[in-house]
């Protein structure tokens, strides 16, 4: 009795957040879906379904250019900064070397820096040096304020990884980089895949950074280019247009945590030592 | 194949700590199983690392065949190990496991195939290919690391506590079935355990090792019979040896409960004062059981026994005694090291299952003085180890 009571409790606990947060997503999904004059008048679901949004969005350059730019952008950046992060994370674990507690310590409050402080100094820097408006201006203070990040994810998850198997490797008469590319990363997949996640969200969300050092369809990303929107004709409203790049542009995340969730919580180290 | 040799190995984890393995030197032949024993924390883990070259040598040479070793990587060297924990690529099915060092020396794919069939059979693991180690029991997990170090020729073969933790039963069987692969293979093997009876059946040789220095290196029966020090003496043999405190005087050696006869020739050789006798628990009888004539040989004397263990094919007798307060220190520390009881003042006697000896009774004991082993309290050296008196 009391467990089936305490079950019917955290559904419907589970329901309520769920709903909660669900409930913009939903809102801006019936907004999409709505027609011209519909938009204003505050009902939750449309009187009449249309995806004519959707078609004004993706026959607009200023959008399809922004999804261009933002999905190269973010795999860039998610590339590079997991690629790093994973090799230097295992150096920060399996090296004995001095000022390591330091190095970490850095990488952290660099993370915790405020983007919105360095944007103004970075405009100008960029100007003079050529990456305004470029996706390396772009993807270079994405991998700066996500390495560190990334590092602390995959190094807390390279601590796990017993150091034998690698000893075994090197027995088994594998070189460093064949211990480390055919034990340490395969183990160290769902974390890779965290990190990659992670990087890929923040790079995929940016607004700052896309507004400020942006200017044109070159680099502009999506977060961006959102605010630039206007509707199918200069008179219209533009809010369901916005609405449907909105739901364009959270699909690719969404569909990337549920392709990779069981990755990432995969425990894939069982049975690797015995107890 | 490949010799093992070891010059006056020491291995520092830091400058200036105390060393972990304090100059070793030990020569493994050709072909040969050495056993490498002692306690726990004493550095069996870390000279097989030294040798496996996972960890630095601090001072001092290993020598495979007649070639310096000292700075060459795990794979240069070229040997195979199998870890105390195992160290299974959980990634990796049994299969691919087995096959790691093949893939890795880019074998060919049918030779692989035959090879890790071969091995696989072998072992017994022909129904598990296809599993993870996730999915296997503490034994087959420890015959796949086997496998994965036996599929490939390596130049001698390591293993650090393979069978800790197994239990008692499946680790009787598997000790049987590593030393019958081995003399089958007839490979060069260094083989860590903390377990005396472990090293005594499996090694040619058995090296005893305490806190980071090599006390004995000889075959299992020289071992048993003639121990250097108090230390390997207590180690070796199961229940530990008697040690009991002793006194030269006049003829014959006084212990707590009897006087023992001994050759003239060794008695010359006894310093005066106190000394420790040693006297295993399987070279006391009852006396009722000894032929007329072994009475004849050895000497008889009562004590009071307080206990009685039935074994089923043998009986242990406890007898307690009274023992001098500075003795009763040495023999209780020693204890403590070699992970013993509580103080061991007192007597063990194996006995034959026939025995009407019962607990709560004086019973009369026989014992045979050549089998008294005497030590030196203060240094634990073993007066008698050089002489065949006790063989
Ligand atoms: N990486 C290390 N750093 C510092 N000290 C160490 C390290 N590894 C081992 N030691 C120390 O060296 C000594 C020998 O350790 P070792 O692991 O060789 O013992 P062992 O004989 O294998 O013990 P066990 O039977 O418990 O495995 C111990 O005192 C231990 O504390
Ligand atoms: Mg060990």
């Amino acid at each position: 009795m009391r467990r089936g009571g305490r079950g019917a409790g955290w559904t419907v606990g589970a329901v309520l957040a769920v709903g909660w947060a669900l409930l913009p997503v939903a809102w801006i999904l019936s907004l999409s879906l709505k027609a011209g004059d519909d938009v204003q008048n505050r009902r939750f679901l449309p009187t009449a379904w249309t995806l004519e949004s959707y078609r004004v969005v993706f026959r607009s350059a200023l959008f399809t250019s922004a999804l261009r730019n933002s999905i190269g952008v973010s795999l860039i950046a998610t590339t590079i900064s997991v690629a790093l992060a994973t090799l230097a994370a295992y150096a920060i674990v399996r090296l004995e070397f001095r000022g390591k507690r330091l190095v970490l310590g850095m990488a952290l409050s660099v993370a915790m820096f405020p983007v919105i402080s360095i944007v103004g100094p970075l405009f100008d820097v960029w100007r003079s040096v050529g990456l305004y408006d470029t996706w390396p201006g772009l993807v270079i203070p994405f991998l700066s304020f996500t390495l560190p990040l990334s590092i602390w994810v995959l190094a807390a998850f390279l601590r796990q990884l017993p150091w034998e198997l690698e000893e075994a490797a090197l027995m088994d008469g594998a070189t460093r980089w064949q211990a480390f590319r055919r034990v340490v990363v395969p183990l160290a997949a769902p974390g890779v895949f965290t990190a990659a996640i992670l990087t890929f969200l923040f790079a995929w969300n940016d607004f700052v950074f896309g507004i400020s050092l942006t200017s044109t369809d070159r680099a502009r990303t999506v977060p961006a280019a959102l605010a630039f929107f206007t509707g199918a004709s200069e008179f219209q409203h533009p809010a369901a247009a916005i609405a449907a790049a909105a739901v364009v542009a959270t699909v690719p995340v969404v569909l990337l945590v549920l392709l990779f969730q069981r990755r990432i919580v995969a425990g894939l180290t069982s049975g690797a030592v015995k107890g | 194949m490949a010799s093992i040799t070891l010059e006056r190995v020491v291995k520092r984890y830091a400058p200036g700590a105390p060393p972990a393995v304090d100059g070793v030197s030990l020569s493994v032949r050709d072909g040969e199983l050495v056993a490498l024993v002692g306690p726990s924390g004493c550095g069996k883990s870390t000279l097989l690392r030294m040798i496996a070259g996972l960890e630095e040598i601090t001072e001092g040479e290993l020598r495979l065949d007649a070639e310096r070793a000292n700075e060459q990587g795990p794979r240069e060297r070229g040997l195979a190990m199998v870890f105390q924990s195992y160290a299974l690529y959980p990634h990796l099915t049994v299969f691919e496991n087995v096959a790691f060092p093949l893939r890795l020396a880019r074998r060919r794919e049918e030779e692989i195939r035959r090879k890790v069939g071969e091995v696989v059979a072998l072992l017994g693991l022909e129904e598990l290919l296809d599993r993870k180690p996730g999915q296997l029991s503490g034994g087959q997990r420890q015959r796949v690391a086997i496998g994965r170090a036996i599929v490939r020729e390596a130049r001698a073969y390591l293993f650090d506590e393979p069978l800790s933790n197994l239990d008692a039963r499946l680790r009787g069987q598997t000790r049987t079935e590593l030393a019958r692969l081995q003399r089958r293979l007839g490979v060069t093997t260094v083989y860590v355990t903390h377990d005396q009876l472990e090293a005594m059946t499996l090694g040619e040789r058995v090296a005893v090792l305490r806190r980071g220095r090599l006390q004995q290196v000889a075959p299992p029966r020289d071992l048993y019979a003639r121990p250097v020090n108090l230390f390997v003496a207590g180690f070796i043999g199961s229940p530990p040896m008697n040690f009991v405190p002793a006194i030269v005087d006049g003829e014959c050696l006084s212990l707590p409960f009897t006087r023992v006869p001994l050759p003239s020739e060794l008695l010359r050789r006894l310093p005066p004062g106190p000394l420790i006798a040693g006297i295993r628990p399987e070279h006391l009888a009852d006396a009722a059981l000894v032929t007329r004539e072994e009475r004849g040989r050895g000497t008889t004397f009562e004590a009071r026994v307080d206990l009685i263990e039935w074994l089923g094919d043998a009986q242990l007798a406890y007898a307690p005694y009274d023992a001098p307060r500075e003795l009763a220190e040495t023999i209780r520390s020693l204890a403590r090291e070699l992970d013993g009881e509580a103080p061991r003042t007192q007597l063990v006697v194996s006995l034959d299952a026939r025995s009407g000896i019962r607990g709560g009774a004086t019973a009369r004991l026989w014992l045979d003085p050549r089998r008294v082993h005497v030590f030196d309290p203060r240094t634990g050296e073993s007066l008698t180890a050089a002489s065949s008196a006790a063989s």
